[in-house]
C-alpha cells in the first residue's frame, strides 16, 4: 500500500510577497517604492533641467542633425567620404577606424603577449628576468603616457620623408608615417579569393571530421598534409590558371613626399604599436598563469601514457590552460578596444575623436552624441560578456559530463 | 641457510672518494643550471644579454653619461655648443619643475600644497604599516577628516553656516523640486488626454511638498534666525554639535550604555572646532585658489585620492546592492555596474563635461575638476563594486547564519560580521584598482585638465626648450614619477597579500 506524498500547499500570499520584495517581505517592497520615487525624482529633475538648459541653448533635442553636413575632413577613412557628407557617414567612418586599430592591436598584443609569457616561463633565468623587467615597466605607467610618448618623442624624432628609414626598399618609416606597398586587384583575384575560402570551408570541415572520427571511433586520421594542399596548393594552382590576383605598386620618393604606395598615418602607428605593447603586458601574465595552474602531474601522466612531449602539451596541457586563459584574455581584448578611444589624445580619427570631439563641438547635441557613442562601446562589451557567458556554459558542460 | 653465509661478500677496503657534486647554488650554480646548460639555452642567454645591452646601455646614456646637468634655455642642450651629443636636458626639468609638480599654483601659496602632502603622506603611512594600531580612527580621519581639510587647505575660503543651514538648505531644494513637479504636472494636465489622472497625481505632489515645507519649517525658521545674529557660523555649530551629540546619545543606548558614543562625538566636534578656529574658517579662511590654477602632480594626487576615498563607499553600496534579494535594488545595482564598467573612462569623462551641466539646474555651475571627480568617481566605484563583490561571495554562509542565530539585524550582520571579513579578503584587488586609477587619472588631461602629463605636454609647446631631447627628457621624468607610485603600490598590494595568505603557505 503506497501513499502520495502529499503536495506542500501553495502558500500563494508567501510566493508574491517573496518575488514582489525578496527575503525582506513587505518591508522590501516599502524599500522598493522609496527607492523608485528617488529614482523617478532624479530622472524627472535630469529631464526638466536638461529640457530648460537646451532651450537657453537654443539647441533643437532629437537625432535630426545626423542628416546634416558635416563639414570637415578626417585623415583616415576606410569607406569614402568627404566633407560634404552626413554625420551619420561620419558616425560609421570613426567605428571602422575604432574597429581597424582595435583588430590591428588584438593581432599584435597576442603574438607580443604570448612571447613575452614564454620568455617569463622560459627555464633561462636571464630571458625570464628579461620579461619581468618588460611586464613591470610596461604595466606601471599609465597607458596615455605611453601612447603620447611613441607619438610626440618616437615618431617625431624620426626623419622626414626625404630621410626616411627603409625597410628592404619596400616599406619606408618617416615622420609622416609608414608607407606600405598597396595591393592592386588583377583579373585572377575574383577565382583566388573564391577557391581560397573554398580552401577554408574546406579544411575545417575536414578538422570537425577528423575531431568526430577521434572522438566516436577512436580513430586518427593525419588532416595536415590535405589542409597544406587545400590551403596552399589549391591557390597556387588558380594563380598559375588565372595569372597573378594582385600586384603590389611600390611606393616612390617624389619631390618631398612619396607617391604610389598606401600611408599608414603616424596617430595609428602610435596608438597601435602602444595598444599591443600595453596590452601585451597584461595578456603575458594571464598567459603565464594559466599555463601554471595545469597541475605538474597533468605533464607527467601525459608522459607515462606514452605521448610525446608535443603531443602532451597540445592535447593536454594547453587544453586545460585555455580553460583559464580565454575569459581574462577576452576581458583584455575589450579593455584594448575600450582603450583605444585615448586616440583623441593624438588626434587619431576614431569614435570618440571624430564624433564625440569633432561633432559635438560643431553640433552641440552632447546629449544624443555622447549616448551613441557610450551605447556603441556598451553594445560591445555586453556582446562580449554574453559571448563569454555561452563559452563558461559551455566548459562548465563539458567539466560536468 | 650456511651456503647464503658463505655465498655473502664482505668488502674489505674503502671505496674511493667520488667528486664532489656540481654546485647548483650561487652564481657558478646559476649559470650552470640556467644560463648555460644546454645549446638553445646559451643561444637565448645570447639573445637575452643582446636585449638588454641595447635598452639599458642606451638608456643610462641618455639618462646620466651624456645628459646636461645645468643651463638657462634650450641653447645648452643643442648638441653644437654641448661639444657632444646631448642626452637629457635636465635644467628644462629644473626650470618646469615648479609647473610639472603645482601647475600655475601661486607662488607664494604653495606652502598649502606642500602641507597638504605632508598631511597625506602622515595619515596614510601608519594606515599601511599592519602592526601600527587605532586603524579605525586613522581610516577615519584619512578618508573622512582629511579630505575636508585637504579641501580648505587647497582650495581656500571660508563657511557661512555648518550642519544646520546645509541640511535646511538642502531640504528646501528637495522640497522645491517636489513643488516644482507638482506644478508642472497641474499645468501639462490642462492639455493632456489623460488630464484628470495627472491633475490628481500633481496635486497630490504638490501636497506632498506642502506637508514637506511645514515639516521643515522649524529648521529653516532656526536657520534664518542664527543666520541674523553676528556670530553665524559658531551659533550654528553649537546647535547642530548638541542636536548631533543628543542622537548620538539616545541612538548608542541613552542613560545606560551611551556615555561612549556621546564622547566620542563630543571630541569629535571638538576636533572640528579647533579645525575651524586654526583655519581660520568663519572669518573667510585662506584665500581662494581656483581649481584652473591648479595642475601637474597636484591635480594627478588630488584626483586619484578624492577617487579612492570616493569610489570605495560607492562599491561597498553598489555590491550590497546586487546581492541584495530587494529586485528592483538588484536589478538597478547590476545595470548601473554594467553600464558603467562596459564603457570607456574617456567617454565617462566627456559625459561628466559637455551632458552632466545640462542635467543640473540652470544657475548651479560645477568646477571642471568636480565634474570630472564625479565622472571618476562613478566609473571607479563600479569596478570597485566587483571587487568587493568577489570578497562578499568568498565569505561562507555559516558566517551571517551565525549572525543571525545571535539574533543580529540585517545592517549588524553586513558591518559587524561580513563586511570587515570581505575587505580584508580583497585588499590586494581594492589596491590593484587603485594603481589602474592613478594611472588612468592621466585621462584628465584631454578634458582640459593639467595633470602631471598634461602640464608635461603643455611644457613640450615652450619655444624656449626646444631641443631634440626636451620631449625624450620629459617623458623620462614623468615616468619615473608613475613608476615609482604604481610600483610602490603594486608591491604592497602583493605585500598585503602574502600577509593574508600565510597560513596557506607550507
Amino acid at each position: 500500500m503506497t501513499t502520495e506524498a502529499r503536495k506542500p500547499p501553495p502558500q500563494i500570499a508567501l510566493k508574491i510577497r517573496r518575488i514582489l520584495g525578496g527575503k525582506a517581505g513587505w518591508n522590501g517592497v516599502a524599500v522598493q517604492f522609496a527607492f523608485a520615487a528617488i529614482l523617478g525624482w532624479i530622472g524627472y529633475e535630469i529631464v526638466s533641467n536638461a529640457r530648460a538648459n537646451l532651450e537657453n541653448q537654443h539647441i533643437a533635442a532629437g537625432f535630426g542633425f545626423l542628416r546634416n553636413n558635416a563639414g570637415f575632413d578626417v585623415n583616415q577613412t576606410l569607406i569614402s567620404y568627404t566633407g560634404s557628407d552626413t554625420f551619420l557617414r561620419v558616425f560609421v567612418v570613426g567605428l571602422l577606424n575604432t574597429l581597424i586599430v582595435s583588430v590591428v592591436g588584438i593581432f599584435f598584443a597576442t603574438v607580443i603577449g604570448f612571447i613575452v609569457a614564454l620568455c617569463r616561463l622560459s627555464p633561462n633565468w636571464l630571458l625570464s628576468r628579461v620579461g619581468e623587467i618588460y611586464v613591470e615597466v610596461i604595466r606601471n605607467l599609465p597607458l596615455l603616457f605611453q601612447i603620447l610618448f611613441w607619438y610626440l618623442a618616437v615618431l617625431a624624432a624620426l626623419p622626414n620623408p626625404r630621410q626616411s628609414i627603409s625597410v628592404f626598399g619596400i616599406a619606408f618609416i618617416s615622420n609622416r608615417g609608414l608607407v606600405v606597398p598597396s595591393p592592386i586587384g588583377q583579373s585572377g583575384l575574383a577565382p583566388f579569393l573564391a577557391v581560397l575560402a573554398f580552401g577554408i570551408v574546406a579544411s575545417l570541415a575536414l578538422h570537425f571530421y577528423a575531431r568526430r572520427a577521434l572522438f566516436q571511433r577512436g580513430q586518427v586520421i593525419r588532416i595536415w598534409p590535405s589542409v597544406l594542399a587545400l590551403l596552399f596548393a589549391l591557390p597556387l594552382a588558380t594563380m598559375l590558371v588565372f595569372g597573378l590576383p594582385f600586384t603590389f605598386e611600390l611606393p616612390q620618393l617624389r619631390g618631398f613626399n612619396f607617391a604610389g604606395g598606401s600611408r599608414i598615418i603616424p596617430e595609428f602607428v602610435a596608438l597601435a604599436v602602444a595598444l599591443s605593447t600595453y596590452t601585451a603586458a597584461f595578456i603575458a601574465e594571464i598567459v603565464r598563469a594559466g599555463i601554471l595552474s595545469v597541475h605538474k602531474g597533468q605533464m607527467e601522466a601525459g608522459s607515462s601514457l606514452g605521448l610525446s612531449r608535443g603531443a602532451t602539451l597540445r592535447l593536454i596541457v594547453v587544453p586545460q590552460a585555455m580553460r583559464v586563459i580565454v575569459p581574462p584574455l577576452t576581458n583584455q581584448y575589450l579593455n584594448l578596444t575600450k582603450n583605444s578611444s585615448l586616440a583623441v589624445a593624438i588626434g587619431y580619427p576614431d569614435l570618440v575623436s571624430v564624433f564625440a570631439g569633432t561633432s559635438l563641438s560643431q553640433t552641440g547635441q552632447a546629449i544624443e552624441i555622447i549616448a551613441m557613442t557610450m551605447g556603441v562601446y556598451l553594445l560591445i562589451s555586453l556582446l562580449t560578456s554574453a559571448i563569454m557567458s555561452v563559452y563558461g556554459w559551455r566548459v562548465s558542460r563539458s567539466l560536468g559530463a | 641457510m650456511s651456503d647464503v653465509i658463505s655465498s655473502s661478500f664482505v668488502r674489505r677496503d674503502l671505496l674511493a672518494e667520488r667528486p664532489a657534486p656540481v654546485k647548483t647554488t650561487g652564481f657558478i650554480g646559476l649559470m650552470r643550471t640556467r644560463l648555460f646548460n644546454s645549446p638553445t639555452n646559451i643561444l637565448l642567454t645570447i639573445l637575452g644579454a643582446l636585449l638588454l645591452w641595447f635598452t639599458i646601455v642606451p638608456s643610462v646614456k641618455f639618462l646620466m653619461v651624456d645628459a646636461v646637468w645645468s643651463g638657462k634655455d634650450r641653447a645648452a642642450c643643442l648638441a653644437e655648443n654641448a661639444g657632444f651629443a646631448v642626452g637629457a636636458c635636465w635644467p628644462y626639468i629644473q626650470a618646469k619643475f615648479p609647473q610639472l609638480i603645482y601647475g600655475f599654483y601661486p607662488e607664494a601659496e604653495r606652502w598649502r600644497v606642500n602641507l597638504t602632502l605632508l598631511l597625506a603622506a602622515i595619515l596614510l603611512l601608519p594606515l599601511l604599516i599592519p602592526r601600527l594600531p587605532a586603524k579605525g580612527l586613522n581610516a577615519g580621519l584619512f578618508f573622512v577628516a582629511f579630505p575636508v581639510v585637504a579641501f580648505f587647505l587647497l582650495h581656500g575660503g571660508g563657511i557661512k553656516g555648518f550642519g544646520l543651514s546645509w541640511t535646511a538648505g538642502l531640504l528646501q531644494l528637495f522640497d522645491e523640486s517636489i513643488v516644482g513637479a507638482g506644478q508642472a504636472l497641474l499645468t501639462s494636465s490642462k492639455t493632456s488626454a489623460i488630464g484628470p489622472l495627472l491633475w490628481v497625481l500633481g496635486s497630490l505632489i504638490a501636497l506632498l511638498g506642502t506637508v514637506i515645507h511645514w515639516l521643515i519649517f522649524p529648521l529653516t525658521w532656526l536657520r534664518d534666525y542664527i543666520q541674523g545674529t553676528g556670530q553665524s557660523v559658531w551659533t550654528d555649530f553649537a546647535v547642530t554639535a548638541a542636536i548631533v551629540c543628543l542622537i548620538t546619545f539616545v541612538l548608542g543606548g541613552g542613560v545606560r550604555t551611551g556615555g561612549r558614543a556621546l564622547a566620542s562625538s563630543i571630541a569629535t566636534f571638538i576636533a572640528i572646532a579647533i579645525v575651524i578656529k586654526l583655519m581660520d574658517l568663519d572669518h573667510g579662511g585662506l584665500p581662494v585658489v581656483t581649481t584652473n590654477l591648479w595642475g601637474g602632480l597636484l591635480v594627478t594626487l588630488v584626483v586619484s585620492v578624492t577617487g579612492i576615498v570616493t569610489s570605495l563607499p560607492i562599491g561597498i553600496a553598489l555590491a550590497l546592492g546586487r546581492r541584495s534579494t530587494i529586485p528592483l535594488i538588484r536589478i538597478f545595482s547590476i545595470a548601473f555596474i554594467e553600464f558603467w564598467r562596459g564603457v570607456p573612462l574617456i567617454t565617462v569623462l566627456f559625459f561628466a563635461t559637455y551632458m552632466l551641466p545640462l542635467f543640473l539646474p540652470g544657475n548651479f555651475t560645477v568646477d571642471g575638476l568636480v565634474r570630472a571627480l564625479i565622472g571618476i568617481a562613478l566609473f571607479t566605484g563600479a569596478y570597485q563594486a566587483e571587487n568587493v563583490r568577489g570578497g562578499l561571495a568568498a565569505i561562507p554562509r555559516g558566517q551571517s547564519e551565525a549572525a543571525a542565530a545571535l539574533g543580529l539585524s540585517w545592517w549588524k550582520t553586513t558591518s559587524l560580521i561580513v563586511l570587515p571579513q570581505a575587505l580584508r579578503h580583497v585588499i590586494p584587488n581594492l589596491v590593484n584598482s587603485f594603481i589602474s586609477l592613478f594611472k588612468d587619472t592621466s585621462l584628465v588631461s584631454i578634458v582640459a585638465l593639467f595633470d602631471l602629463l598634461g602640464s608635461l605636454r603643455a611644457s613640450f609647446a615652450d619655444p624656449k626648450w626646444s631641443t631634440p631631447s626636451t620631449a625624450f627628457t620629459g617623458f623620462a621624468f614623468a615616468g619615473i614619477i608613475y613608476f615609482m607610485f604604481c610600483f610602490g603600490m603594486s608591491r604592497y598590494s602583493l605585500f598585503v597579500e602574502h600577509r593574508l595568505n600565510a597560513h596557506r603557505r607550507n
